[in-house]
């Protein structure tokens, strides 16, 4: 054991790296987020955080909930696939509050031009019309309720009060 | 049994570490959304998009996407009978507003919807050198915004063109598939709002999802399949000219 004599320094340089190594280990325990790895080579509290995030939007079913009589007429209709958010806007805030936050009327002169003005880069099949040469001017629910496009079907007039 | 300074010294960091693993692994409060029965992506029916641009409003609207940046936009194609090869494709902002009208001539349109393809195999989570983009177990490609730099390697690396940096925030930013609606049963904006249903939320884990008996019986394929990168962005009857 004699080469051991003067090894004392090599075990205090030891020492010092241990310490230095838990100090390492401490540091990193609280410097990375906990559920840094639970998935993958990321935080997965991320996940939860993006899946937190507030709704716009509060899909049709919530508009069903209470709107059922326009729901139904809708349903009938040549836009039963056209969701109500997708000419009413987003309107989560009113399903979470329907008292104090009310929804205007969208203007049906840019909502009904933007699908149906003719371009013939629409499907062949799509109904779609010379906005000018078809109405001269007069609004599109004069004539067609939004609800229920098709001339004939529900009353145009109905529209306008149904949609509020 | 005694213990001495020194002794205590010596295992106080030691504790402190074993403490730490304790709350690692303390579960955290799970929901009735379980990621591992998914594995989300989209159909997009090229015949049935009419380029509104629904989709690309809802998108901003539902995700407070700043102007003149997009996570979801429409391009126009026009291929003449001439030159298959090169298309003319148009996109004013995004498509967000519709598009000018087009007169009948030679050649033909249609439109093409695009977003992240949240990809199996995704060259942008490859690339993040700090893990702040990551794919999640239920196939969605992801940014960890209080993680990310802004170093931008996942925007040159995604090959669709699908992210970018945001403007205020410095972070790379892009499609989330709805992250925050679809773990709540809702589908994403885009889809909510597409008029036609050209857009559709698909679940290929979902034994019951139309998604199965449509891959079926059409022809469907996704963008840069040469890329291998695992797209889940499906489209059908897409032109060969699409890039």
């Amino acid at each position: 054991m004699n080469f051991l004599k003067d090894a004392g320094h090599l075990f205090r340089f030891a020492g010092l790296f241990v310490l230095a190594f838990l100090v390492f280990l401490v540091v990193r325990g609280y410097v990375v987020p906990k559920s840094f790895g639970e998935y993958g080579h990321y935080r997965g509290a991320a996940i939860t955080d993006i899946a937190a995030l507030p709704l716009k939007f509060a899909g049709h079913q919530a508009c069903e909930q209470c709107h059922s009589d326009i729901a139904d007429t809708h349903a009938k209709g040549k836009h039963a696939h056209v969701n109500c958010e997708a000419c009413h806007g987003p309107l989560a805030n009113h399903a979470n509050d329907p008292a104090s936050v009310t929804p205007t009327l969208p203007d049906t002169a840019v909502l009904c031009a933007r699908c149906h003005t003719a371009s013939a880069a629409k499907p062949k099949d799509f109904p779609q019309v010379d906005i000018a040469e078809h109405s001269g001017g007069v609004p599109c629910q004069t004539c067609h309720n939004p609800h229920d496009p098709m001339p004939g079907g529900d009353s145009a007039t109905t529209a306008a009060g149904g949609a509020k | 049994m005694s213990l001495s300074r020194r002794h205590f010294l010596i295992l106080l960091p030691a504790a402190a570490v074993a403490w730490d693993f304790v709350l690692a692994q303390t579960p955290e409060a799970a929901p009735n959304y379980n990621k591992s029965d998914h594995w989300w992506g989209m159909l997009i029916d090229i015949p049935k998009c009419i380029g509104c641009g629904n989709c690309v409003r809802a998108c901003q609207a539902e995700n407070n996407v700043p102007d003149g940046y997009f996570r979801t936009w429409v391009e126009r194609y026009h291929v003449d009978d001439w030159n298959m090869t090169t298309p003319q494709v148009i996109s004013p902002d995004g498509g967000k507003e519709g598009f000018p009208v087009a007169k009948e001539d030679a050649g033909k349109y249609f439109f093409v919807p695009k977003l992240c393809n949240h990809c199996a195999d995704s060259p942008c989570t490859q690339v993040c050198p700090v893990g702040a983009t990551f794919i999640s177990p239920d196939g969605v490609v992801l940014v960890d915004q209080t993680y990310c730099l802004g170093c931008a390697y996942c925007v040159q690396a995604c090959p669709y063109g699908c992210r970018y940096i945001h403007p205020q925030k410095h972070v790379a930013d892009k499609c989330t598939l709805c992250y925050h609606r679809i773990t709540k049963g809702l589908t994403t904006a885009c889809a909510e709002n597409c008029p036609t249903g050209a857009r559709q939320l698909i679940d290929l884990k979902n034994p019951n999802d139309p998604i199965h008996a449509f891959l079926k019986t059409h022809s469907v394929q996704v963008l840069k399949p040469q890329m291998a990168t695992g797209a889940k962005v499906f489209y059908n009857d897409l032109d060969g000219s699409v890039r």
